[in-house]
C-alpha cells in the first residue's frame, strides 16, 4: 500500500522523531542585516516558480508603450519616430519602474495577509526584516522593467550618445529610484485593507504624475504653468537624470538632484513602513 | 513538580504548567483559548496581568520567550508559494542557523514527518494532513522547549488526526512541554496529562482526566421517549434511580443524565419499561464537551456557538 511506504510506523516515527528533536543547538540571533537577506531569498525563491510569468508582466508594458507611443507620436513631435525615439525611451524606463514600485506594495499586502507572517511575528529577528527582504527580492524585476526597453530599443534604432557605461548607469540611478520610490509603496501596502485600494488609489496619483512629466514631451513646449509643475515633478527628475547619462550630457547636478530625491523619499517612507509594519504586529 | 510558567492572561485564566507534559485547554469557539495562547507566544500583549513562560515575562522579555516557544497556529503557517524543503530551510535560517545547517536541518526533519517525497513541491499542492505536519515540523526546528499548538486537528480526517497525536506524544518523549487546546473531549483526553476547561475567558475546571471525568461522572445516558408528554414521567423515574440532575434537551422527547455506573443504567431503563414510560431510543456514551460544561457550568457549550444543543443524539 502506498500509505505504508510513505509514512513510517508507529514505533519509526517516535525513534526518528526522538532523534531530531533532541539537538537543542540555541543558535545566536539573526542579524538584521541577515533577517533582511533571508526574507529576499524567500521572494526570490517565489519569483523563481513564477519566473516567466514575471517576466512577462514586467515587460510586457514597457514594450507596448515604447512601440506604441514611438510609431504613433513620434512624427507628429519630433518630426521622425527615429529622432522621437532617442528622447522618448529613458522616459518609458522610468515610467516602467515606477508602475512596477506599485506591484510591490499590492503584493506586499497580499504578503502579509498569509499565515506565514503570524509565525515571523512569534519570532525573534528583526521585525522590519520582512518588508526590507520582500523590497530587496524586487530590485530584479526593477532591473528587468528598466532595462527591457534597451534591446527593443536598439532594433528600432536606438542610438544612445553615452554608449554602454551611459545605459549601465541610467539604469543603475533608476534602480535606486525605483526602489526609494517602493517605499512609498510599501506603506501602502502595510495599512491598506486591501490589494485594490492600492493599485486604484497610486494610479490616481502616478497617471497625472507620469503625463505631467517629461517623459514624453519637452516642457519648454508648454504653457509657462505647466512647464513649471513639470520641472518639478520627481518623474522629471529622475528622466532628466536617465535622459543625461543615456545620452552623455547628464550634469553633475542633475544626478545630485536625483540621488537626493531618492534619500528624502527612503529617510521619510523607509523608517515610517517600519514603524507600520511594528505597530500592525503589535495590534 | 516545579511548575515553570505562571499565567495570568487578561480574562483572569490562572494556569500552572508542568515541565515535560502535555497540557491541554478544552473550551468551545469564543471560550478565550486562542486569546491566551496568543498572549503566551508574545503575539498579543496582555491589557493588565502578566504571563511568564520558561521564567520570562512575555511582554519585557518577549525575545527570550520568542527563542524558547514554538506556536503553530490554526491555520498553516508555511508559506504555499515555497516548498517544504524552501520552507524548513527559510525559518531554520530566521532562527539563526547558517545556511548550511538549515539546509541540513531541513532535511533532518523531512524524513520523520512523511515528507522527504514532497519535499521538492510547493506547499499549495499538499494535502491537509500533510500541510499541517510540515507546520508542526517548522515548529520544531529549534527543538522549542515549548510548543504551544492551537487546535491541532481541527479540520482533520481521522487518519491524519491520528498522525498528529503520534507526533505530539513523540514531542513529549523528547522532552519538550506541550501547551494545546482542542475543542474535542476526546483529544484532550488521549494527549493531556492536565486539562484546563475554559469557558468565557474563565477557567472553571482543572485537573487530570481522570479528575474531570469524576466531577462530570464517566458517561451520560441518553433517552428518547415515544413523546414530549411522556417526559416528565421519564424524568422522575430517572431522578428517583439515578439521584442525579436530569438534563431535558431542546429536543422536547429527549432527556439525559450522567451515569457512573453502566449496569445503573440498565436498571434505569427496567424501571423506566416497568412505570410504563414507553422509551424509543437510548444510547449510553462518554459525556461530550457540551455534557461536561453543563456539569460545570449549568450552560451548555453549544450555547457559545448558536448550535442547537442535542442535535446529535441518536
Amino acid at each position: 500500500m502506498s500509505t505504508s511506504t510513505i509514512h513510517a510506523p508507529r514505533e519509526g516515527i517516535s525513534e526518528a522523531m526522538a532523534a531530531v528533536l533532541v539537538q537543542r543547538e540555541h543558535p545566536a540571533r539573526i542579524g538584521a542585516v541577515g533577517a533582511s537577506l533571508a526574507h529576499a531569498w524567500r521572494g526570490m525563491r517565489k519569483m523563481r516558480h513564477y519566473a516567466i510569468a514575471t517576466l512577462m508582466e514586467v515587460s510586457f508594458m514597457p514594450i507596448i508603450t515604447l512601440v506604441t507611443i514611438t510609431y504613433l507620436f513620434g512624427g507628429a513631435f519630433s518630426g521622425s519616430t527615429g529622432e522621437y525615439l532617442q528622447y522618448v525611451l529613458p522616459g518609458i524606463m522610468v515610467q516602467a519602474v515606477v508602475i512596477v514600485t506599485v506591484w510591490t506594495g499590492t503584493m506586499l499586502n497580499v504578503d502579509i495577509t498569509k499565515g506565514i507572517y503570524d509565525r515571523f511575528r512569534a519570532m525573534p529577528f528583526w521585525q522590519p526584516s520582512t518588508v526590507v527582504g520582500n523590497l530587496l527580492s524586487d530590485l530584479p524585476r526593477y532591473f528587468v522593467a528598466v532595462s527591457i526597453t534597451i534591446p527593443v530599443g536598439l532594433l528600432m534604432g536606438f542610438r544612445p550618445d553615452g554608449g554602454a557605461l551611459g545605459m549601465f548607469l541610467a539604469v543603475l540611478v533608476l534602480v535606486v529610484f525605483a526602489s526609494s520610490v517602493s517605499w512609498i509603496f510599501a506603506a501602502l501596502g502595510v495599512v491598506a485593507g486591501r490589494p485594490e485600494t492600492i493599485s486604484s488609489s497610486s494610479m490616481m496619483v502616478l497617471f497625472p504624475l507620469i503625463y505631467t512629466s517629461n517623459i514624453f514631451a519637452q516642457p519648454e513646449t508648454m504653457p509657462g504653468w505647466l512647464e513649471a509643475i513639470v520641472k518639478v515633478n520627481p518623474i522629471s527628475v529622475a528622466t532628466t537624470a536617465a535622459r543625461g547619462l543615456t545620452h552623455g550630457n547628464a550634469t553633475g547636478g542633475q544626478i545630485a538632484a536625483l540621488l537626493l530625491l531618492c534619500a528624502v523619499i527612503t529617510g521619510i517612507f523607509a523608517p515610517l513602513t517600519m514603524h507600520l509594519y511594528r505597530s500592525k504586529g503589535a495590534r | 513538580m516545579k511548575a515553570f510558567g505562571e499565567v495570568q492572561a487578561v480574562d483572569g485564566i490562572d494556569l500552572a504548567v508542568n515541565r515535560g507534559m502535555v497540557y491541554g485547554i478544552l473550551g468551545p469557539n469564543g471560550a478565550g483559548k486562542t486569546t491566551t495562547i496568543h498572549i503566551l507566544s508574545t503575539l498579543l500583549r496582555p491589557d493588565s496581568g502578566h504571563a511568564s513562560v520558561l521564567g520570562h515575562d512575555v511582554v519585557r522579555e518577549a525575545d527570550a520567550v520568542r527563542a524558547k516557544v514554538s506556536l503553530t497556529g490554526q491555520f498553516a503557517s508555511v508559506d504555499e508559494d515555497l516548498t517544504g524543503q524552501e520552507n524548513l530551510t527559510l525559518l531554520a535560517r530566521l532562527m539563526g542557523y547558517t545556511w548550511k545547517r538549515a539546509r541540513s536541518r531541513a532535511t533532518e526533519l523531512l524524513g520523520p514527518f512523511g515528507l522527504d517525497e514532497a519535499a521538492g513541491r510547493q506547499v499549495k499542492t499538499y494535502s491537509g494532513g500533510m500541510r499541517r505536519r510540515l507546520d508542526i515540523a517548522v515548529s520544531l526546528i529549534a527543538s522549542p522547549e515549548l510548543m504551544i499548538l492551537d487546535e491541532p486537528t481541527t479540520g482533520l480526517d481521522p487518519h491524519s488526526r491520528n498522525e498528529v497525536w503520534e507526533i505530539i506524544r513523540a514531542v513529549v518523549e523528547g522532552g519538550s512541554t506541550v501547551l494545546l487546546t482542542t475543542q474535542y473531549l476526546e483529544e484532550a483526553d488521549q494527549l493531556a496529562g492536565r486539562i484546563a476547561v475554559i469557558d468565557r475567558g474563565k477557567v472553571i475546571a482543572e485537573g487530570t482526566p481522570g479528575d474531570l471525568k469524576a466531577s462530570v461522572g464517566p458517561g451520560t445516558l441518553r433517552v428518547r421517549v415515544h413523546s414530549a408528554s411522556d417526559r416528565p414521567a421519564a424524568k422522575l423515574v430517572l431522578t428517583r434511580v439515578l439521584d442525579v440532575p436530569i438534563r431535558l434537551h431542546s429536543d422536547p422527547a429527549l432527556l439525559s443524565a450522567p451515569i457512573f455506573d453502566p449496569a445503573i443504567a440498565a436498571h434505569a431503563l427496567g424501571e423506566l419499561a416497568s412505570e410504563g414510560v414507553l422509551v424509543t431510543d437510548f444510547t449510553v456514551g462518554q459525556s461530550s464537551l457540551d455534557e461536561v460544561f453543563l456539569a460545570l457550568t449549568g450552560h451548555s457549550a453549544s450555547e457559545n456557538t448558536d448550535v442547537r444543543e442535542g442535535e446529535k443524539v441518536a
